[in-house]
């Protein structure tokens, strides 16, 4: 009898009708997903840049900036997500729940993802910024030679976990209505299916996207722990 | 006209007063040799020069026309003329060696890449280090890293160089060979203003020693002077304390 | 389009929200506190239970860290009454949330276990510990220093957790602000405040984890 059952909810749940959905709604959670993280540390290292900044005008901006990160730690994503989604509805009429999803991301991206990148800068001993400084390096060269080479490895791999961990809160999205995996396996279980069936599907198939990545994610921190951000003399070695 | 002329040089870190009426001379190809307790200053004297630490009064001549520290392009110019090598090295970990003595002549002073090549490896050869070109930093020890950071700041052909206890982190084996370097500059007449502990290699290589204490001058003078027969009590007491191990 | 702002409307409501806030630190801290005990029953299983033990605590943990909570709780709430298992929306949310914080704090606490030194325990050991002794004074007070940080971010990371619990309709602070939106109809401004709230809950909450670190293990942690 539960056999039965069981195979009836695979034949629906792999079935034609649900099977391009299922796919679309995959796809909509990993876009989010790639779109929004990736805005997100676009804009958390230009915020990064802007905390540099020198005079008043600078410190106004640090100060924006600080405030803007500070605040948007402390919410919660789907808080984050209702904001946007009640913000824009204010004054946009007819946005797409996909673009208010990517806002609400992007904001909650750019905020974690600062501070990744604020870490990472802050770890270059502070000794050969001296160095620099003493031989006239300015600021930004400092930066483009010294700081970023070696922040970088120091970066990737806080960012790139924030990012793939960042698949599971996704699914909070679905509760505005944005069509993504869980949206869909709510739909499903709506339309009649088994809970049981369905949302363990669907908890495999995040565990199908999270695993895997994870344990590169993993192997690439190993990878850059040995790397040094290297900038040999390509230009003036003999050839 | 001296080379270098330091009067009433004057430094605070927040409220601490580390430097008051702080006076220097140095002719060209003159090396005097700064000595002194730790918090003496010493290791200011070389930052506020440098343009590292601002100074809070005085003044600072180079050949004999006044040097400011206010602003950017002020600090700048001091920084073309002086060159500091520090105690720590403070080589760029993402370099090679090659690539940190020619980084700053290429895109600070934008300098021809042949020559700046050619001067680099030269300077690197003088300092011993002529198979290490592509090496980075953290596969060299102490002794050559220091040695790097050497040429590092010759490569900007400074008319001063100012180092900042260059071997009191390194191991004592690694010593000798940044000291060897120091002397072969002081046989091309190098202007050098040395904060160092090694009093054998401050008694050999400097034509004066000053020795500071507080923010200010103890005592002055050639260094068998000063370090054998010092004259004041503070400075009897500091090399009495030195010299006894 | 043009909105008008009332806050007015929003703010008298506030007492609303603060009953909310009551039941966020409720379940908070229900969660917490379950999800450590699991956290450090799954951890010891993880280090000190033989291969059976060690799997078993590596499938769950892994299970729950590459699943999002939210499906946790479908499964849970939409799922399990299909076998006849049926959780009220706030115990289903309980449940889920202690058991994925679980999996979380078990990792924290494994990397303390694994922190201890040996020559910190053999220096117990020749001072004459007896085994209890040096687990007591030695191991414990190590592995509690070295992880406080972790646990204490994740106590916060959990109370900003707790927001899904509205929706499966738990008046905690999220959910009791939407259901009063659904009345005055002013989500914006109700909203604003919530997110307010949090911040503050949040900070208040770093601060006094802050402190106790500081008293209680001598542990410095950012205040802020």
């Amino acid at each position: 009898m539960i056999v039965h059952k069981v195979v009836d909810q695979l034949a629906r749940f792999f079935g034609p009708d649900n099977l391009g959905l299922l796919w679309q709604s995959v796809g909509m959670t990993i876009a989010l997903t790639i779109i929004g993280c990736g805005l997100g540390f676009a804009f958390a290292f230009l915020i990064t840049l802007a905390r540099q900044s020198r005079g008043l005008l600078g410190a106004v901006l640090r100060i924006i900036v600080t405030l803007f990160v500070e605040v948007f730690r402390r919410i919660p994503f789907l808080v984050v997500t209702y904001l946007v989604l009640f913000g824009i509805a204010a004054f946009v009429k007819g946005a797409s729940l996909f673009l208010i999803a990517i806002v609400a991301i992007c904001i909650y991206a750019t905020a974690y993802l600062s501070e990744i990148i604020r870490t990472g800068f802050e770890s270059v001993p502070h000794q050969q910024i001296e160095a620099a400084s003493a031989m006239n390096f300015s600021r930004w060269q400092t930066l483009l030679h010294v700081i970023l080479p070696q922040s970088i490895p120091v970066i990737l791999p806080p960012a790139i976990a924030f990012m793939i961990a960042f698949i599971k809160d996704t699914s909070l999205v679905s509760q505005i209505g944005v069509f993504e995996l869980s949206f869909r396996g709510k739909e499903l279980v709506n339309q009649g299916m088994s809970g049981l069936f369905v949302f363990g599907m669907i908890a495999l198939i995040y565990f199908a996207l999270s695993y895997p990545l994870t344990r590169l994610g993993r192997w690439l921190e190993k990878r850059l722990a040995s790397s040094r951000g290297q900038e040999p003399e390509r230009q003036l070695r003999q050839a | 006209m001296h080379h270098l002329e330091v009067k009433n040089l004057s430094a605070s870190y927040g409220k601490l007063r580390v430097l008051s009426g702080f006076n220097l001379t140095l002719s060209k190809g003159e090396i005097v040799s700064l000595v002194g307790p730790s918090g003496s200053g010493k290791s200011t004297v070389l930052r506020v020069l440098v343009g590292l630490t601002p100074p809070t009064g005085g003044e600072v001549f180079i050949d004999g026309s006044p040097v400011s520290y206010r602003s950017k392009a002020d600090i700048k110019s001091v920084r073309d003329r002086m060159a500091i090598v520090f105690q720590q090295y403070n080589l760029f970990q993402n370099m090679d060696v090659l690539r940190n003595v020619t980084i700053a002549p290429l895109k600070i002073k934008h300098w021809p890449k042949q020559e700046v090549e050619e001067d680099a490896r030269r300077l690197l050869a003088k300092v011993g280090l002529a198979e290490k070109l592509h090496v980075y930093p953290d596969q060299l020890s102490g002794g050559q890293q220091q040695r790097v950071a050497i040429a590092r700041a010759l490569a900007l052909q400074p008319e001063i160089l100012l180092l900042d206890e260059v071997t009191s982190a390194l191991d004592p084996e690694l010593v000798t060979e940044v000291l060897d370097t120091i002397r072969a500059l002081a046989k091309e007449g190098m202007t050098m203003l040395i904060v160092s502990h090694e009093m054998a290699f401050v008694k050999e290589i400097a034509s004066r020693v000053v020795l500071i204490d507080k923010g200010t001058v103890v005592e002055e003078g050639p260094p068998r002077q000063v370090i054998d027969t010092p004259s004041t009590e503070r400075a009897k007491e500091f090399f009495g304390k030195i010299l006894r191990h | 389009m043009h909105y008008t702002f009332q806050f007015g409307v929003a703010w008298q409501r506030l007492p609303d929200l603060w009953q909310g806030a009551l039941l966020t630190l409720e379940l908070g801290l229900l969660t917490y506190w379950g999800g450590a005990l699991l956290g450090l029953g799954l951890a010891s299983l993880k280090t000190y239970g033989g291969p059976i033990g060690k799997a078993l605590a590596n499938g769950y943990v892994t299970f729950f860290t590459n699943t999002p909570a939210l499906i946790q709780i479908y499964f849970i709430f939409w799922g399990l009454p299909d076998v006849g298992i049926v959780f009220s929306a706030f115990n289903a949310v309980l449940l889920g949330l202690t058991l994925n914080t679980g999996a979380y704090l078990c990792e924290i606490m494994r990397a303390g276990f694994l922190s201890v030194r040996r020559p910190e325990m053999e220096a117990a050991e020749t001072l004459g510990f007896s085994r209890w002794q040096q687990i007591w004074h030695v191991i414990v007070p190590h592995i509690v220093k070295t992880i406080y940080p972790a646990l204490a971010n994740y106590a916060v990371v959990l109370m900003l957790g707790t927001s899904m619990a509205m929706i499966f309709g738990v008046e905690e602070l999220s959910g009791r602000a939407y259901n009063v939106a659904s009345e005055n109809y002013r989500h914006l401004e109700m909203f604003t405040l919530v997110a307010g709230m949090y911040i503050l809950l949040t900070m208040f909450a770093s601060l006094l984890l802050a402190l106790v670190g500081r008293a209680a293990f001598r542990v410095k942690t950012r205040v802020f």
